[in-house]
């Protein structure tokens, strides 16, 4: 994964990052699936790998396949992005021990989600849509606008291309 | 690609498979693996290959936009729904316990229903967003590349 990230940086045809970046997403699902994490490893497959992808090459059909060099220096994103991943893996450190049953989050709501009140065997399930239905209502609304935004950021580009054509 | 033999032979296998899945994952998250926003974006992905497959124009011929937006909004208004027919029966907004007279039936229905809604609403905004993109280029959509 590393090596496919580095090669994400350095290559200038858009077309091989896009499809690099769908096999990271793949090899991503692996891990999460290797984490136990299913329900999000299906996700990223689809999500990632399969329909951001087509999305990015239909992005890339529209305008040219190469980078354009770069006209400044990156040192200051550089910086930025050296600090804040060293910020997020001091605060990992202080994480608990992966898997480790006697840390604080394992002994807050977790017993209670575990006790199963509300009968479905896919903890997730319930979780998201049980016990936290205001956030997964919130996240479906996000989801809405996000669609409704493009409708009608791209709709208003389509009918000014005709208002043109019709010289107005 | 749309001349091309062996993927048209094989979206034709494969694209029911893939919708079934998509029905699989919505309706067996309950004891599995997925739910709702996962079935979502499998059902929009094998419209999708069958869009890149058959051409943009067929696509929007089986599912048409305004289908697609149709189902944009039904899924929230399914959601929230779900969450007035707390109130209406007695309960609290989205409590599902209220649903049917055996609670844990009423969660059963409630989880069901949400997640119907979440899987509408998801399949709804990428296929939206992928025929508001396809469409831009050629009539054909990426597939054309």
């Amino acid at each position: 994964m590393v090596a496919l990230v580095i090669a994400m940086v350095f290559l200038r045809n858009l077309l091989s990052v896009v499809v690099l970046s769908g096999i990271y997403s793949f090899l991503m699902a692996t891990v999460l699936v290797a984490l136990d994490a299913v329900d999000v490893a299906m996700t990223e497959a689809a999500v990632g790998a399969g329909v951001s992808t087509v999305l990015l090459l239909g992005a890339l059909h529209l305008c040219r396949t190469d980078e354009a060099r770069p006209a400044h220096k990156p040192w200051l994103p550089l910086a930025v992005s050296v600090s804040t991943a060293a910020l997020l893996i001091y605060g990992a450190m202080g994480l608990p021990e992966f898997s480790d049953t006697q840390s604080a989050i394992h002994h807050h709501v977790v017993p209670r989600y575990l006790q199963n009140e509300v009968d479905v065997p896919n903890v997730v399930t319930a979780v998201l849509a049980s016990f936290r239905g205001y956030d997964t209502l919130g996240e479906t609304t996000v989801v809405f606008t996000a669609g409704a935004g493009i409708i009608a950021l791209l709709r208003r580009r389509q009918r000014n291309g005709t208002g043109d054509a019709r010289g107005q | 690609m749309v001349n091309d033999l062996v993927l048209r032979v094989v979206g034709k296998l494969l694209i029911p498979f893939i919708l079934l899945f998509a029905l699989y994952v919505q309706f067996h998250g309950d004891f599995g693996p997925g739910g709702g926003f996962q079935a979502g974006v499998i059902f929009a992905a094998g419209i999708v290959f069958y869009a890149l497959i058959f051409g943009l124009v067929n696509a929007r011929k089986v599912v048409p936009d305004w289908f697609v937006e149709s189902m944009l909004a039904c899924g929230v208004l399914i959601y929230a729904g779900v969450g007035f027919a707390g109130i209406v029966l007695g309960g609290n907004y989205l409590d599902y316990f209220v649903l049917d007279s055996d609670p844990l039936h009423g969660q059963h229905r409630g989880i069901f229903w949400v997640e119907v809604g979440v899987a509408i609403t998801v399949c709804g905004v990428m296929l939206k967003i992928f025929y508001m993109f396809a469409s831009r280029g050629h009539a054909d959509g990426p597939g054309g590349v």
